[in-house]
């Protein structure tokens, strides 16, 4: 099965997700209170190796598995979109302490509450999709 | 092996190991980012009739939700097979603070007080949890992508937008954590 691969790769995701205690709502707030390096090291742990991961992959044009030299899209180089999009995401993100791979691995985990949390987030989808025309990019 | 696999992971195997996650999806020929899934999500919903932003094919995103399913999956295997017997390692200034708020730690990985089942059926309780959720979805497709899409995938690759964005996102976390939520607790 094709599909399986992605299904290990998250497989894998959730289990470091939950083990780093990343979908922690303790830890997010610990984090947001400057009180503990743990994110701070996992984040930038994860930053500092993928930056030389990239770096590597585009220097040797690695392929992927199709045999395609993987190739980077750079983001749109626009701002009011990431502030203010971005800090929309920091107040949900602080009030539930889960962004959105979290929120799964949570319910995964056994916290059913969190099924609201991914509700109310399938509902900030699709509002924006509605507004996306009528707001600053 | 088992046992050391059980114990909360430090924060450097953590990250390396979400480097490598992030890798793995390159060599795949694909993007991590989580939040693209909701998008989908409100696709095969339906949402693609009424709204163009969801009207895409979203069989080309059948991976991202296998990726999705399998992270529910990683939940279930570490609070089953990879359980910590140990409370959550909390900065005491945190408990303390917490404490402030009316919020008691429990040493489990989310407080039992907001994710029980007294929080959420209570008005009060389902109301946050949903608005969070809101706030979460509406800035991650604003913003254009998540923790993993702009934080990890977008700063590896040195996008100064991407950096903009989790500058926003602390913008958001800090004013959510220090202002707002000493107002509703």
């Amino acid at each position: 099965m094709k599909g399986l691969k992605f299904i290990i790769a998250g497989l894998l995701f959730g289990i470091i997700m939950a083990k780093s205690e990343a979908i922690s709502w303790y830890r997010i707030q610990e984090m947001f209170r400057f009180q503990s390096f743990h994110m701070y090291g996992i984040i930038g742990a994860a930053v500092v190796l993928g930056v030389v991961a990239v770096y590597l992959i585009k220097k040797f044009k690695i392929r992927d598995i199709q045999g395609n030299v993987i190739a980077f899209q750079d983001k749109d180089r626009t701002w009011p979109r990431y502030i203010i999009g971005g800090t929309i995401f920091g107040l949900g993100w602080a009030l539930t302490g889960a962004c959105p791979g979290p929120m799964f691995v949570n319910v995964g985990y056994g916290y059913w509450a969190m099924l609201v949390v991914i509700f109310g987030a399938l509902m900030g989808t699709y509002f924006y999709g509605l507004l996306k025309d009528k707001i600053p990019h | 092996m088992l046992e050391l696999l059980k114990q909360p992971w430090p924060w450097y195997i953590s990250g390396a190991a979400i480097a490598f996650i992030m890798i793995l999806l390159l060599v795949y020929g694909k993007s991590f980012g989580v939040s693209a899934n909701l998008r989908t999500l409100c696709t095969i919903a339906g949402a693609g009739k009424k709204v163009k932003f969801f009207d895409f094919d979203w069989k080309t995103q059948k991976w991202n939700l296998l990726f999705l399913l399998g992270s529910i999956l990683g939940g279930v295997v570490a609070s089953t097979l990879l359980k910590s017997d140990e409370p959550l390692q909390l900065s005491a200034a945190t408990i303390s603070d917490l404490k402030e708020l009316g919020i008691a730690f429990d040493g489990g990985l989310n407080p039992s007080q907001l994710f029980g089942p007294d929080f959420i059926t209570s008005p009060k309780g389902f109301l946050i949890l949903l608005i969070g959720g809101i706030l979460v979805g509406f800035g991650a497709r604003y913003a254009g992508g998540c923790t993993s899409g702009h934080a990890i995938s977008g700063l590896s690759n040195l996008q100064i937008p991407s950096l903009v964005a989790v500058v926003g996102f602390f913008i958001g976390g800090l004013i959510m954590t220090h202002f707002i939520l000493p107002l509703i607790f």
